[in-house]
């Protein structure tokens, strides 16, 4: 004879519910059922949106004596279609639910227990059922705004989203493989481009990281030399740059170097140490060089306050301990003070290079990117990837290969997030998650 | 034999002496080099700063004729950015949206994290692991796909649909945050509250909202003042001038003229500055936790 289980799960899987109704769990099973009454009902829906999906659409636009015929426009079919892929998979996940609960109550008269009653399985998974209830409004907003514009952008690079050949909803987008990866490399225009923006975005993150670290480094043991009073007054001025909303000082930086009316060159005219503006921001390599500058203010003063939080919270023991023992005070900062702050600044400096790495508005507001550079396609000289993939985007509608682009970027700051992760504490804990 | 010895105390009275004093001058010296080195650094932030508050006041409108110390001060171009441009209005937006974003990103962070840290349930680890993931992309990877979505949603150009995107976009980072102290919370606090009978409502808000006030602190703040600050998202979901935020306002004042709308937009730059200038220094030390806590992950 079959199983009670057997039959039950057997059940559940052609007529939802219909085990759990064999189980005398009622409710359940009509709820069971009705899903599925509805799941095929919209079949329809299903199968144009995964056509939808596959294709990108067959019919393009036409404009016929004046009329626009509107034919597919492909992108809301691959966001549509995305949007019921994860419908889908959903109603695939609650059918497995389904034949499993079908299955596991089931088992109970198998063991020749009773099964228990619907009432009582309402009691014992509503206690459960606490932390979902919690995450369901959460997860809508992660899904429909995180996850399924990352998988859009994702798609995207794999296919010929792009001006001026296919923009919907005037044209049809198609799939095009690995097309535009072979592109960055193989075209020499592209391929150009992007290893010199992608050389500068290292540097300048590297540069920027290390700048900033070394002159917060500097300041925050001036600070704290024991020749120093009033340090509660001489931190919080220095804090200034970290707490002027950095939009309002990248603004005002990008004026005063202003090579043509900016008061800096003024200034230096006036006082006759230059006769002849210098181009600050509109040289390639004084740009770069002065970027860098303008971002140790902008930087210096949030690595400044970490490592000051760090040395008072070294403990005076450790110093009288070396004292003691007979250590200079220079040996017992390298020896003491040195090794404590750069071991726990260190996940900082790698967080501090990935933030640089995607720093947007030092790039795009102080230069735009400018000036121009003939060799790249739709980049300056100054500009970094995650501007150049603004530019692509918002300007130059390269949709498909800013998105091979954001791709690259996230395969590099990925592992070295992931890097960053595995070595710290919540990772080694066996409790992480 | 007598002299030899005399002689050879004072040569050391002298010595040391000497020593000594070397000692001081180059004590005096250091420092006098250390406070010159930060009143250097400390001139070096503060011109830019008097600079555009000077600037501000100057009369004309120019870039090029801008002081730092005008002769003839006036509050004209305060006066202008309220009648002229729609100053007020877009202040009135951004704070609108602040306030908003703060509200609804502390509930779904807090929420989210609280059931992480507490709760053990099927695909825990899963969505622990995948929103590790998906706070590792570049936040604007998914731009177009936001904006069409947004635009099937009937969203675009309004500042709900700029609430939605942040709230949304911060789950993934701040979650593993606020998760990360929410564990150092020993559990044994709510093991006492559940046997004394209370339910998982109760623990939350009465142990757990409490007790994770600091870095809450911190999330509110961040997330207040990140709309100030964004430009990227505005920029995309907002098009209407009279919907904008301050930070786009700001930008399109001299985004096409530099020269001649100069000083409007220095006296916009001071009066947005001020406010999130003093937040963020009165709200210093949660920033400083937050970030730390941050980068080592709890």
């Amino acid at each position: 004879m079959m199983k009670r289980s057997k039959k039950a799960g057997l059940l559940s899987a052609i007529i939802w519910g219909s085990g759990q109704i064999y189980n005398k769990h009622y409710i359940k099973g009509l709820v069971f059922f009705i899903i599925q009454i509805i799941t095929i009902a919209n079949w329809r829906y299903f199968y144009e949106k995964l056509w939808g999906l596959i294709t990108l659409g067959q019919t393009e636009s036409v404009i016929e004596g004046g009329i626009v015929k509107h034919g597919d426009n492909s992108i809301i079919l691959l966001i549509t279609g995305l949007l019921a892929l994860m419908v889908l998979l959903f109603l695939i996940i609650i059918y497995i639910i389904n034949i499993r609960d079908a299955v596991s109550m089931a088992r109970y008269a198998d063991d020749k227990e009773a099964i228990p009653t619907e009432k009582e399985w309402v009691a014992h998974t509503w206690g459960k059922s606490f932390p979902y209830i919690m995450l369901i409004i959460p997860t809508i907003f992660i899904i429909l705004l995180v996850v399924l514009p990352i998988l859009f952008g994702f798609l995207i690079a794999f296919t010929n989203y792009s001006a001026p050949d296919h923009l919907p909803p005037r044209h049809l987008v198609s799939w095009v493989g690995f097309e535009n990866f072979r592109n960055i490399f193989s075209v020499p225009i592209w391929n150009d481009t992007f290893w010199g923006v992608a050389t500068w975005t290292i540097i300048w993150a590297l540069l920027s990281t290390i700048t900033c670290f070394f002159g917060g480094l500097f300041m925050a043991v001036l600070i704290n030399s024991k020749r120093v009073k009033f340090k509660k007054f001489w931190r919080t001025l220095f804090i200034l740059p970290w707490a002027i909303p950095q939009l309002v000082s990248l603004l005002v930086f990008r004026n005063l170097f202003n090579g043509q009316f900016g008061p800096i060159n003024r200034f230096l005219r006036e006082s006759g140490i230059i006769s002849q503006n210098i181009p600050w921001l509109s040289n390639p390599t004084i740009a770069k060089v002065t970027i860098i500058i303008i971002n140790i203010w902008l930087g210096f003063p949030y690595f400044m306050s970490m490592m000051t939080g760090i040395m008072t919270s070294i403990s005076g023991e450790l110093y009288e301990a070396a004292t003691i023992d007979g250590a200079t005070s220079r040996q017992q900062f390298w020896k003491i003070t040195m090794p404590l702050v750069l071991y726990s600044t260190a996940p900082l400096l790698i967080m501090s290079f990935a933030g640089n790495f995607n720093n947007f508005g030092v790039i795009y507001f102080l230069t735009d990117g400018n000036p121009i550079n003939p060799k790249y396609k739709f980049a300056g000289s100054t500009d970094i990837l995650i501007t150049w993939i603004y530019k692509l985007t918002k300007d130059n509608r390269q949709f498909a290969m800013a998105s091979v682009m954001s791709i690259l970027i996230f395969i590099l700051i990925g592992s070295i997030s992931v890097w960053n992760f595995l070595r710290t504490k919540s990772f080694k804990e066996e409790d992480m998650i | 034999m007598k002299m030899g010895h005399e002689t050879e105390i004072s040569q050391e009275k002298i010595n040391t002496g000497y020593k000594l004093t070397t000692a001081k001058v180059w004590d005096i010296v250091l420092t006098i080099l250390t406070y010159m080195l930060l009143i250097f650094v400390a001139a070096l932030i503060i011109i830019p700063i008097v600079w555009i508050v000077g600037s501000s006041f100057n009369p004309s409108s120019s870039l090029s004729s801008s002081t730092a110390f005008p002769k003839h001060p006036t509050t004209l171009h305060y006066k202008e950015l309220f009648q002229k441009t729609q100053f007020a209005r877009w202040y009135m937006n951004t704070l609108k949206i602040a306030v908003i974003n703060m509200i609804l990103s502390m509930i779904l962070t807090i929420s989210t994290s609280y059931v992480f840290s507490r709760f053990n349930f099927k695909g825990k680890k899963a969505s622990l692991l995948g929103i590790l993931v998906l706070q590792m992309f570049p936040s604007f990877m998914g731009m177009m796909a936001m904006y069409n979505i947004l635009w099937q949603l009937k969203l675009l150009d309004s500042h709900i649909g700029l609430v939605l995107v942040y709230a949304a976009g911060q789950i993934p980072y701040n979650t593993w945050l606020v998760k990360g102290y929410l564990s150092s919370i020993p559990k044994s606090l709510d093991e006492a509250a559940m046997i004394d009978g209370a339910s998982n409502l109760k623990i939350f808000f009465k142990i757990i909202l409490p007790l994770s006030k600091p870095i809450m602190v911190f999330v509110a703040i961040s997330q207040f003042m990140a709309p100030w600050m964004d430009f990227i998202f505005p920029r995309l979901i907002i098009s209407s001038n009279e919907k904008k935020t301050l930070a786009i306002g700001l930008f399109d004042l001299i985004a096409g003229n530099t020269n001649k709308n100069f000083t409007q937009f220095a006296a916009g730059a001071v009066l947005v500055a001020i406010p999130i200038t003093l937040l963020f220094m009165f709200f210093q030390k949660y920033f400083i936790e937050g970030i730390t806590a941050g980068a080592s992950k709890g």
